[in-house]
């Protein structure tokens, strides 16, 4: 009798499993069926606020409405997680923000699908926007907006230091001179992100970065990283630059709105913060001072990616011609402030916000993120290096940033 | 919530005898059986299609290298063996490095919580269970309450209260102590006390421990204590929980007979004696429950780090929990995440059976003034 029981149990469980793993087996092809007609497309954004996600709403609602498809905009909470979930679950939305430092991860998987060769003027976007999203020589997705690092300079504090617009920094040799000149004023010279996307820019300006160019061998460990992190250590050790929360702040962008630090380094998102809570600091936005090889700063971009899996390819891309469109990217800039993706839209833009000269000019010579699977551990482990800068030997961290690198593009 | 678990029984019953136990069982007949199946079916159902089917589930993931594309049960999935758990114990990489620092955060965090949580539950406990107490019920309320608030909102107030200006810090000062940048400040406890009493210098580590390892992870990292940032996100859990178990531990003092007490005082026990001989002994029961929960509640510790840190400052606020939940959903690596699990599951295990283990009923001098006690 009780033999039986088991066998009972064990059947039952058996059919339990089978029918829960064929339930979760339902992924088995690897080009869906596609469908002609009417689309009904589901889209995952990774908005920046309100005034993003109605403006990518209302544009989704017009391109439905003037093709007949449907569309429908989800704004997530957490992007990468929700993506990561959805492609676990075999069902990802259509239509998705891909993030450049998380593209290489997404198209080595096999998630996104490669459409970039079906965008006529692909050409216009800038080069280096282009270059971020391509992956084994084919150009994946289209990028949607980008926005690049440069230097803010506080007016007020500035002038109270005895400073003129004749002494905005140009080099590294005069931010040092300009922020003692600061510190002996008893203002905090410079706040500065204590991560590889802000100190990352002066490994640019030194000649380094963390990856080669296509993103297949690890360069952290080479003298002009080196060179990029003691001048940054420097700076800290000297009491010239300060790490956000060490003032107390979460980032830089709001050390700079509560007027604790005179430089800061961010991009182009702090105009609506500082526009938002702190309207009345008086700032000028300026390239990032040039070092050793010249001008360098860093790029993020996010694309429109389209999942390998959509039942509606056709409409899709056409979703996506229509967002990147000129006339889109305007009417996006309008409502929420970003820099079109496309160089034919510089001047327009600069005509808009003559103040972002800065930002746009940085698109010339900016370093997009890491491209290349598996670094997101390897990067976070470099930035919890760097946070600890000011104690640490500069070589011994490039060092293990190096050996980590290796070995995550290695695997 | 009350969870009492009975006692288990001190010796064996004589009167359950195995004949009482066979006619029992053939006492049930067929029909009986099948109702008996029928009826527990639902929940047999739920349980295997939501608990033991994942857990597989979950189970084969950690043996493959599945990268979340499609199904994990596809053929054209890569299997990878062991390799997942061998890269997390065995080969040197930062897979390994991150996963031993979230094991050796986790271990400080479980050593500190666990301990304080219950002395602090305790003492709550016996605290409103006072007779004469005046405002019981309020204080009962008021130490209650941090458990039935959410934990997310309960941690961003944390995040004001431990800011550099914010209130603990402000506290600090009066005492003409300058507080740290608590979360932003990686330095670990151990190595600060060490370093204040002169036994080592936290900027030059004696060479024996930084320059041996355990698991790729030096001796001195090992030895480094919960880092001042852990330390705020550990205050924050003992305040949180300790007012749960304080619950389980008063519905066990209040089912303690008011006679014991009077007894032992009578018989000349101090208040101490009376604590320590009677209560103690009576609680041991909700002191195994109270332990477990918190030895297992702790080591999944997850939402006050993804909330407050996200694992920073230099990865000391890492958990495994919420390193698995990186590593799979994050970097796509869903077979280490799966395995991370698996590895947090087998430590919880473990823990509970040493525990048990410890709590184990032992014939000492101390239940036999148990026994007396119970027979007076």
């Amino acid at each position: 009798m009780r033999t039986s029981h088991r066998v009972m149990a064990v059947a039952f469980l058996a059919t339990a499993m089978v029918a829960g793993a064929s339930a979760c087996g339902s992924g088995f092809n690897d080009t869906p069926e596609q469908q002609s007609g009417p689309a009904d497309l589901e889209i995952l954004i990774g908005s920046s606020g309100q005034a993003e996600t109605d403006a990518v709403q209302q544009a989704a609602a017009a391109w439905a409405q003037s093709t007949g498809n449907k569309a429908t905009v989800v704004p997530a909470q957490d992007l990468a997680q929700q993506l990561g979930q959805a492609f676990a679950g075999s069902n990802p939305p259509d239509v998705f923000y891909v993030d450049a430092g998380r593209f290489a991860d997404y198209a080595k998987a096999g998630a996104l699908l490669p459409y970039g060769n079906e965008i006529s003027d692909a050409n216009d976007f800038y080069a280096s926007l282009r270059d971020a999203f391509t992956f084994d020589g084919q150009l994946y997705c289209i990028p949607k907006d980008f926005s690049t690092i440069a230097m803010q300079i506080n007016t007020d504090l500035w002038a109270q230091a005895g400073l003129t617009d004749a002494d905005v920094p140009t080099t590294w040799d005069e931010l040092r001179a300009a922020a003692e000149k600061l510190k002996a004023a008893n203002i905090t010279p410079i706040v500065i992100g204590d991560t590889r996307d802000r100190i990352g820019a002066f490994m640019v300006q030194a000649g380094g970065w963390i990856v080669n160019k296509d993103g297949t061998q690890a360069t952290g460990d080479s003298p002009e990283n080196l060179q990029a992190l003691q001048y940054v250590q420097g700076l800290i050790k000297d009491g010239l630059a300060v790490y956000p929360r060490d003032i107390d702040t979460g980032w830089g962008g709001e050390a700079f709105g509560k007027q604790l630090a005179a430089i800061t380094f961010e991009g182009n998102w702090i105009k609506g913060a500082l526009q938002n809570d702190f309207p009345d600091v008086k700032y000028t936005v300026n390239e990032m001072p040039a070092g050793p090889k010249g001008k360098g700063t860093l790029s993020f971009t996010v694309c429109w990616g389209i999942s390998a899996k959509t039942q509606y390819r056709e409409q899709a891309i056409d979703f996506v011609r229509y967002m990147t469109s000129a006339e889109q990217q305007i009417k996006f800039t309008e409502a929420f402030g970003v820099m079109p993706s496309r160089a034919s839209l510089r001047d327009e833009y600069l005509k808009q916000f003559p103040n972002d000269e800065a930002f746009i000019a940085g698109a010339s010579y900016a370093q997009g993120p890491v491209k290349a699977p598996k670094m997101d551990s390897v990067l976070s482990d470099f930035d919890a290096g760097l946070q600890q800068l000011a104690s640490t030997d500069p070589k011994a961290l490039l060092e293990r940033l190096q050996d980590n690198t290796e070995a995550a593009l290695a695997g | 919530m009350v969870l009492t678990p009975e006692a288990p029984p001190r010796r064996p019953v004589p009167d359950a005898t195995p004949t009482r136990r066979r006619r029992r069982r053939s006492g049930l007949q067929r029909p009986e059986r099948i109702a008996g199946w029928l009826f527990v079916a639902p929940v047999v159902v739920l349980l295997t299609v939501f608990l033991l089917v994942p857990i597989l589930m979950a189970l084969w993931v950690s043996f493959t290298s599945w990268n979340g594309q499609g199904s994990p049960f596809r053929s054209g999935v890569p299997v990878s063996g062991a390799e997942n758990y061998v890269r997390l114990f065995a080969e040197d990489g930062l897979t390994r490095q991150d996963f031993m620092m979230s094991i050796r955060n986790n271990l400080y965090y479980v050593l500190v919580v666990v301990p304080t949580q219950t002395v602090l539950a305790l003492a709550l406990a016996l605290a409103v269970n006072q007779r004469l107490l005046k405002a019981k019920s309020f204080f009962r309320t008021a130490f209650y309450f941090p458990s039935i608030t959410s934990s997310v909102a309960i941690s961003v107030v944390f995040l004001f209260l431990f800011a550099n200006s914010g209130a603990i810090n402000g506290i600090l000062a009066w005492f003409g102590i300058d507080g740290p940048n608590w979360f932003s400040d990686p330095r670990g406890v151990l190595h600060l006390i060490l370093n204040a009493v002169g036994l080592v210098d936290i900027n030059n580590p004696p060479a024996a421990l930084a320059d041996n390892e355990l698991f790729g992870l030096p001796w001195w990292q090992w030895l480094s204590g919960p880092s001042v940032a852990m330390c705020s996100i550990i205050c924050l859990v003992v305040w949180t929980t300790s007012g749960t178990f304080m619950l389980m531990f008063l519905a066990a003092l209040q089912n303690i007979p008011v006679q014991l007490e009077e007894a032992s005082l009578l018989d000349g026990a101090s208040r101490w004696q009376y604590l320590r001989r009677v209560v103690l002994p009576m609680l041991k029961p909700t002191m195994f429950l109270v332990i477990t929960l918190g030895l297992i509640g702790t080591w999944q510790v997850f939402d006050q780090v993804y909330v407050m840190s996200k694992g920073n400052p230099a990865k000391t606020t890492l958990t495994p929990a919420y390193l698995s939940f990186r590593t799979a959903f994050l970097d796509l690596e869903f077979g280490i995440g799966a395995a991370i699990a698996f590895v947090l599951f087998s430590i919880i295990i473990v823990m509970t059976l040493f525990q048990r283990w410890v709590m184990r009923d032992r014939d000492v001098p101390r239940s036999r003034w148990f026994r007396r006690a119970r027979s007076v």
